[in-house]
């Protein structure tokens, strides 16, 4: 119980520390630009493929429900369920369950090597506030950025529920667009990129924390990086309900 | 000038530093040195402020480290240049980003006269060519070059150096020797380094301080050493046969002459 309440302090004191104005601006950008290109444009390629597929997986699904329903219901509504799907759960929930993973695991092992490489002392000793210098851009990148993979998985998600039917010829494109022009309320976009915000929050912070708090060497940064992407996940879920209740509750 | 006033650093039950008292000059190498587990590197750490002592206060030019504020601390970091053991470069960083880092931070300096600056540096610890490799593609005495090239670009009062030989041939730990002689008569600034090496010992230490289980055991110049009759220090200085035997000699040409 100390040690968890240790590290909750630890976790709010390093994120105290971060959140203030930088040092020096033209660095900061410098360190945000390389930030936004590693957590967010090297994810990239990974958000489109498992969108695509996933996408297409949905729409299966939903079409063999539909198909295997007592009363009918009109192929139209896979396109629509699909959007539903992908808005409500898939692309903020699983895609940031996906980024914990790729984007916490290097977050973590990063910083906790140059911690462990003694670069984090030597940042330090020359004065540099070393919490804002390197978790704030991270925050930052993550917070601003996020939102726009998301969005490009929902787009890239119901292009793969399109293709799916074009292939296996389970529904037309005049109903699967007839189907996702159909009326979606816009508390679930609001509800989706408030997801994402917060979870974005906690991609950079919690991988950034045990990271930063690592002691010992490779191998300790090693389980800080498993750990870290075990505990993003974990509250990534917690935060999921607590929001869910609260937006749409 | 540092001066150390009683430190001591405890962690949890063990007393690591159990009371050091002792003063380091300007423009003067300063050697602590001491068998593994002596204490050296928490020592270091201390006058760095990376530890917290447990009491007792340092000194820097009479400013007390220990009563400092924050954006004190901030301000004496910036006056502090710093090698570490593993040259501690900056992965991401090319060799001359790695030494304009100090530079980026804390000074308002255009581009091009921290170009310059920087290319003085890499001149004065011929790094020739290497400024736009990254750490990984140099070898081990040049990592501790730029480690020493970004440590003085800012020009500091203090230098600290861990193990600034370490894991180098015989060869290249003369030269960083003869490097950090220069700087420090260059820049007049008091150098403080941890060292196993005994050729460093006998060659650049003008002062040295000897730590034994947390204690300062000894302290003199590299020309008091060999005179001294503290058994723990020549044990630990002269622990090799070859060096037992140079100490033998060297001993008895001081008695003939």
């Amino acid at each position: 119980m100390k040690k968890l309440l240790t590290a909750i302090g630890e976790y709010c004191l390093l994120i105290k520390d971060s959140i203030n104005i930088p040092q020096k601006r033209n660095v900061f950008w410098r360190t945000f630009m390389r930030e936004v290109n590693d957590l967010i444009i090297n994810s990239l390629g990974l958000v489109v493929f498992t969108s695509g597929f996933v996408g297409a997986v949905v729409a299966i699904q939903m079409f063999n429900n539909f198909d295997a329903s007592s009363f009918p219901i009109p192929t139209a509504f896979v396109g629509y369920a699909t959007k539903a799907v992908l808005i409500l759960e898939f692309c903020p929930t699983i895609i940031s369950l996906v980024l914990a993973g790729k984007v916490g695991s290097y977050i973590a092992s990063s910083i906790g090597t140059m911690r462990v490489t003694e670069q984090i002392d030597a940042m330090d000793i020359m004065g540099v506030n070393t919490p804002n210098f390197l978790v704030l851009p991270k925050i930052l990148a993550s917070v601003l950025f996020n939102p726009l993979l998301i969005a490009i998985s929902f787009v890239i998600g119901i292009f793969g529920g399109y293709a799916a039917g074009m292939i296996t010829g389970n529904w037309t494109s005049t109903q699967f667009t007839t189907g996702i022009q159909m009326y979606t309320p816009n508390l679930f976009y609001i509800y989706a990129f408030i997801k994402t915000v917060v979870f974005a929050f906690l991609i950079a912070t919690i991988p950034s924390y045990y990271g930063y708090t690592v002691k010992g060497g490779s191998l300790e940064v090693g389980r800080a990086s498993t750990q870290a992407v075990v505990w993003t996940m974990v509250f990534i879920i917690i935060s999921e309900l607590v929001l869910t209740q609260m937006i749409l509750g | 000038m540092i001066e150390v006033k009683n430190l001591k650093k405890s962690f949890e039950d063990a007393e690591v530093l159990k009371g050091i008292s002792t003063s380091f000059e300007d423009g003067k190498i300063n050697l602590v040195i001491g068998q593994s587990g002596s204490g050296k590197t928490v020592f270091l750490k201390c006058l760095l402020g990376v530890f917290e002592p447990s009491s007792g206060d340092i000194l820097f030019d009479g400013r007390p480290f220990g009563s400092m504020g924050k954006e004190d601390r901030q301000q004496l970091r910036t006056e502090i240049g710093t090698v570490f053991q593993g040259s501690a470069l900056f992965d991401s960083m090319t060799v001359q980003e790695n030494i304009m880092f100090p530079l980026d931070m804390f000074t308002n300096m255009t581009y091009r006269d921290k170009k310059k600056v920087v290319s003085k540096v890499i001149g004065q610890v011929e790094l020739g060519n290497a400024e736009k490799k990254l750490p990984s593609e140099i070898s081990g005495g040049m990592q501790k070059r730029v480690a020493i090239a970004r440590a003085i670009v800012n020009n500091p009062k203090y230098l600290f150096c861990d193990e600034p030989n370490s894991g180098l041939d015989p060869s290249t730990s003369i030269v960083i020797d003869e490097l950090l002689t220069y700087i420090t008569e260059q820049y007049k600034t008091t150098t403080i380094i941890n060292t196993h090496d005994m050729n460093s010992v006998m060659t650049i230490g003008e002062k040295i301080v000897y730590l034994r289980n947390g204690i300062k055991e000894w302290e003199g110049s590299m020309h008091d050493i060999l005179t001294a009759d503290n058994k723990y220090l020549i044990n630990f200085v002269y622990s090799s046969a070859l060096f037992k035997e140079l100490r033998k000699t060297l001993l008895e040409k001081r008695q003939n002459l």
